[in-house]
């Protein structure tokens, strides 16, 4: 018989994925064939990025409904937009330089200082919310309601929809500062750069959507 | 470089002793896989039960059955039938048992990890669909009953309230607010099917060694994850159209029963139609991606040959996935869209001619010169390549705008999506079932009664599709309840009956399957062996059924491709993938 098992394998690689010899590794785990892993790190960031990619796609379904909303209305009303939320934008982008720069502090292990940067950032987040509940009664007091206009209309589902975003990023705000890390899957500090990632992710769309509706309405 | 946390990950975690942690709040994805095929086999029953009742009516329109009241159907609760019949079958069967039911059970076992990535978010993920299913049904019993919209509840009829009709209603409203809660429940399950997959693959199993099963279901997965956003966002603002009085799909102008609608104003109907198929065209890859993997998995593994063409196989998945967010316009081309979109339209949707036709020469090319086994699991794959092939076919024609306006909203279309999303899913389903079933179970499904199960079910589906091409080129119209009132469509009646009968013969059928199953479950050939098929992938190098955390401890090594069957010089004709090559036993 000619050739060896392993040589005719590597001739005959349709369907055969990758053929044999050592394994090349299914990812870039070190180690041979031992105990099962704990969920990788890694795994944790792709799901956010997997959720942050679904969640573009639920905003943009809302987008390119307002903006085909308002190219077919002939019934489209300016909605004037509460000048509070020029003051909610600024809040929320310091949050973001503060989630920064409480990051750094863990890092650095200066937990003490990292607890107060990440509480600020917590309690900006929650003056956005309550910014963005102010813009809708003085709204609500000019008259303009949910059923107004497809303009106010969608002022309110695009702030509702990025608030109670922002409401889950409050709400890991507060749980990486409460939970005890000692018995979880992730550290701390892994949960803080999640927890930012999204915290910037939600700043960045309140602009999108901040622009949207500034130049749109 | 990976770090690894502190604390224990999923390899470490107990088996639960407790009945309600180890079968109701599980979080083994074994489990879950089960829970979802149960509320699959509970739905399809259901939805089954709910066409039975409308070929009822539709082949003796004027017979009187003691079942309705005062004998005949109204025409209300016909299209009440016909919406939940469609809701029910597409979002609790056709999109849980492939994907969320078999995907959850094997994606994990067949890449080498103890689990999906989150354990608790598969839960969850769980029973979320369990809620929105129980929302669903409660529609039944709602004042004025379940909607009577059709399953894609177009406005503005499906926005107006009761004033559009008794199903439309409480019964649109919680149809609504199930659908919304089942794309969250999905985005999960998505979400955690990518992740597991791209990070929890055991060592040596490369991208080039996953089986094709696992391909479908993280194409499937990511068709998911981009769909289920989109269609959350539309059923938000139809509800805030019907019960927060706003206007995004309802025009000015309407008139409904003798009432001129003025609190609404300046809609568009189109905008609905345009969220809801860029949801529901890669809807329809959900369904049948899946059944592609096993159809796939089953021809080969039984046909003793490697999968012909393994990577134009991979490519062929991503390209349907891919174009089949581009194709959606293909549903309105009688909406009044520019013939110059309907056109780009149309090319899009017949390039995916050419992804589909690469999958069914290669499944031709698979079986070619291999020795092949006809089992139940093996006739049902063969089934599905059958089914695959005649309804697609025919969504070539749907493809052409010319002649979509002529077949559009008829019965061609109806026998097109029904042989293709429907029937052709369920056979990879049922393929899958046969096949798995021995290592989920410990038990073989009985050979017998399954190929009396498939072959009337095979003829049947045929029996009943194959008549409605010709009674939609005879220009039948679909969702009509009364077909005596018209000319023409009273000589199509033999037409009717014909498939009535036989959609009656193909139902009981299914009752033969159900008791297969369970007289399977307690008294089936007994399953003793790791793996029985002489199959190459992880999961048949486990005991079955499986243990709790899958591969007891130990992760396993992946030295091999998924399909390493009949190769020259080795003495088995399967190389299993995590058989180390030194020792592969020499002919």
């Amino acid at each position: 018989m000619p050739g060896t098992v392993a040589e005719d394998l590597e001739i005959i690689d349709a369907g055969r994925g990758g053929g044999t010899g050592t394994p090349a590794g299914g990812d870039d785990d070190g180690g041979s064939s031992g105990p099962l892993r704990p969920v990788p790190r890694r795994a944790y960031f792709t799901a956010l990025q997997l959720g942050l990619a679904a969640i573009v796609m639920f905003f943009m379904a809302l987008a390119s409904s307002y903006i085909v909303r308002r190219g077919l209305g002939l019934d489209w009303q300016r909605t004037p937009l509460p000048p509070v939320l020029w003051f909610n934008t600024v809040v929320l982008l310091a949050s973001s330089v503060t989630i920064i720069v409480a990051r750094r502090k863990l890092e650095g292990g200066e937990r003490e200082a990292f607890r107060s940067w990440w509480w600020v950032t917590t309690g900006l987040g929650l003056l956005f919310l309550a910014g963005q509940i102010i813009a809708w009664r003085e709204l609500a007091a000019s008259g303009m309601l949910l059923a107004t206009n497809p303009s106010s209309s969608f002022f309110y589902v695009l702030t509702a929809a990025h608030g109670l975003h922002l409401a889950g990023g409050i709400f890991s705000l507060f749980y990486v500062t409460l939970r005890n890390w000692k018995r979880s899957r992730i550290s701390q500090s892994t949960a803080a750069e999640l927890t930012s990632i999204y915290w910037h992710f939600m700043d960045g769309l309140w602009i999108f959507l901040f622009v949207l509706l500034t130049l749109g309405r | 470089m990976v770090t690894h946390e502190n604390g224990g990950g999923h390899g470490h975690h107990q088996a639960p002793t407790g009945f309600i942690r180890k079968y109701v709040f599980s979080i083994d994805h074994k489990v879950i896989g089960i829970q979802y095929l149960c509320l699959a086999l509970f739905s399809v029953f259901v939805g089954m039960a709910l066409s039975a009742l409308m070929r009822l009516h539709l082949g003796w329109p004027n017979a009187h059955w003691s079942i309705f009241k005062g004998g005949l159907m109204t025409p209300e609760q016909y299209l009440a039938l016909m919406t939940m019949h469609g809701t029910i079958m597409v979002f609790m069967v056709l999109t849980t048992a492939p994907q969320s039911g078999f995907g959850n059970y094997f994606l994990p076992i067949q890449i080498g990890a103890a689990d999906m990535a989150f354990p608790v978010l598969n839960m969850l993920s769980f029973w979320t669909t369990m809620v929105s299913l129980l929302v669903m049904i409660a529609a039944f019993f709602v004042a004025g009953g379940a909607p009577i919209g059709g399953w894609t509840s177009y406005p503005p009829l499906s926005a107006l309230g009761e004033m559009a009709g008794p199903g439309q209603g409480a019964g649109e409203t919680l149809w609504i607010i199930g659908l919304a809660i089942f794309c969250g429940a999905s985005l999960m399950g998505a979400l955690n099917f990518i992740t597991t997959l791209i990070d929890l693959r055991a060592k040596g199993m490369t991208l080039g060694r996953l089986p094709l099963t696992c391909w479908t279901w993280f194409v499937t997965a990511i068709l998911g994850l981009l769909a289920f956003g989109v269609l959350l966002a539309a059923c938000i603002l139809l509800l805030l159209d019907r019960v927060a009085g706003t206007s995004f799909f309802i025009p000015g102008g309407l008139v409904i029963t003798d009432q001129v609608i003025t609190w609404h104003k300046g809609g568009s109907p189109l905008l609905w139609q345009h969220l809801f198929w860029f949801f529901g065209h890669p809807e329809v890859y959900i369904a049948i991606l899946p059944g592609m993997g096993v159809a796939s998995h089953l021809l080969s593994t039984f046909s003793r040959k490697p999968v012909f063409g393994y990577r134009a196989m991979v490519g062929a998945i991503c390209g349907i996935g891919f174009l089949g967010f581009c194709v959606w316009g293909h549903h309105m081309f009688i909406s009044g869209m520019s013939p110059y979109s309907a056109f780009a339209f149309s090319i899009l949707t017949m390039t995916i001619g050419v992804p589909s036709a690469i999958k069914t020469f290669n499944w031709l090319g698979t079986l070619w010169g291999g020795k092949i086994t006809f089992n139940c699991a093996m006739l049902f794959a063969l089934g599905f390549v059958s089914l695959f092939v005649s309804g697609g076919l025919s969504g070539l024609f749907l493809a052409q705008p010319a002649l979509d306006l002529y077949l559009h909203d008829g019965y061609f279309v109806v026998a097109h999506f029904h042989l293709i999303m429907g029937v052709a899913a369920i056979f990879g389903m049922f393929a899958g079932l046969y096949f798995w079933f021995p290592k989920m179970f410990g038990r073989f499904l009985n050979e017998g009664i399954g190929k009396l199960h498939f072959w009337l079910t095979f003829i049947g589906v045929y029996a009943i599709f194959m008549p409605m091409h010709f009674l939609g080129l005879a220009g039948h119209p679909r969702r009509y309840f009364d077909t005596t009132a018209v000319e023409f469509l009273q000589k199509l009646q033999p037409v009717h009956v014909f498939i009535s009968i036989a959609a009656f013969i193909t139902i009981g059928a299914q009752l033969i399957f159900l008791f297969n199953f369970f007289y399977s479950l307690y008294a089936g050939k007994e399953c003793k062996e790791e793996n029985p098929w002489h199959a190459t992938t992880l999961e048949w190098s486990i005991p079955t059924p499986p243990p709790f955390d899958n591969f007891a401890g130990v992760e396993p090594v992946v030295y091999h491709g998924p399909y390493e069957f009949s190769v020259p010089g080795a003495a088995d004709d399967y190389i299993p993938q995590h058989l180390a090559p030194n020792l592969v036993k020499k002919a």
